[in-house]
């Protein structure tokens, strides 16, 4: 098998892929752009790095999240992810209001009822909170620099996953 | 000139121009912020972005590559993409909810107005009424349209 072609990025960067190339598991040479957008905004040196610091199994996750977040970073310059990240908080403040409109009718036809029944919103249901590990509330206050106009309105964002 | 220096130069340890790229949004007060630009996007490629981009906007660029190297530091594997799964799986699983809640406030109405209707009608109404709320939500703008490539 010596005549195995170097993996993407070894072609891009024109070197000798190595048979421990860190990058090659990730970057095949059958998809070049894949690597070259990661390059344009990370830079090989910066991904190797971050590659090397990662066990093994936790890279391909890695790889696939640096790609996503190059390719909006190349679509959107000025805001990258954070205008999606914006978009989709926008989305699910909308869906918390439609809800919380919805249950307050819910109470109001129950009450024109039965004033004296017990209220029969599912209070089971996740009323689901706010990613409390990212710290939402301090990034919608340091994310009020994305207005909607220049967010990201990208169908992408909807529920698809990131990467097969 | 050296307490003139912005982070970025001072870091890089190197003159800062009069007209450099780095100073008007890494200024010296906060080395930290150009240290995780760096460590993440490197200076080099951080520069050329920012150069560019028109002036008035390269402040919330800044502002974003920040807080996307904050949330890689954070979180090596996923970084600020962490964030966007979150923020789907919320917004799934909110209008699931809503589309509930909309066809119990459906079934609520249509029982108000015919109090007479059968019990074992409920659910079967229930059921109609949740199907055609949840293609209702689905049909909101953030909804069913095709993945295009971030991939």
């Amino acid at each position: 098998m010596g005549g195995s072609s170097p993996c993407a990025s070894c072609k891009l960067l024109r070197r000798r892929c190595a048979k421990d190339c860190i990058f090659a598991p990730y970057f095949p040479s059958d998809d070049p752009h894949k690597f070259a957008i990661v390059h344009k905004v990370f830079g090989a040196s910066n991904v190797s790095k971050m590659l090397q610091e990662l066990p093994v199994h936790q890279r391909p996750d890695a790889v696939s999240s640096l790609v996503y977040e190059a390719n909006a970073r190349v679509r959107d310059p000025v805001y990258g992810c954070v205008g999606a990240i914006s978009y989709l908080q926008n989305q699910v403040s909308q869906l918390q209001m439609q809800l919380a409109v919805a249950q307050a009718e819910i109470l109001g036809i129950q009450m024109q009822q039965e004033p004296a029944m017990p209220t029969q919103i599912e209070q089971d249901d996740k009323s689901f909170p706010l990613a409390t590990n990212y710290n939402l509330d301090n990034i919608s206050q340091s994310l009020n620099f994305a207005s909607s106009s220049n967010v990201i309105q990208d169908p992408a964002l909807k529920r698809e996953s990131l990467w097969t | 000139m050296n307490s003139g220096r912005c982070a970025a130069c001072r870091y890089l340890r190197r003159r800062c121009a009069p007209d450099c790229i780095f100073s008007p949004y890494f200024p010296s007060n906060n080395p930290q912020r150009f240290v995780s630009v760096h460590r993440i996007y490197g200076a080099s490629n951080v520069g050329k972005l920012l150069q560019q981009l028109p002036t008035h906007l390269r402040a919330e660029a800044a502002d974003s590559l920040y807080f996307e190297a904050q949330c890689r530091v954070e979180d090596p594997i996923y970084g600020c993409v962490g964030l966007v799964f979150l923020l789907q799986q919320q917004i799934h699983d909110a209008e699931s909810q809503l589309a509930k809640t909309l066809a119990e406030v459906a079934v609520l109405k249509s029982h108000a107005k015919h109090p007479q209707a059968q019990q074992f009608e409920a659910e079967s109404d229930f059921n109609n009424l949740l199907q055609k709320q949840l293609d209702n939500v689905a049909n909101l703008s953030f909804s069913n349209q095709a993945t295009s490539g971030f991939m």
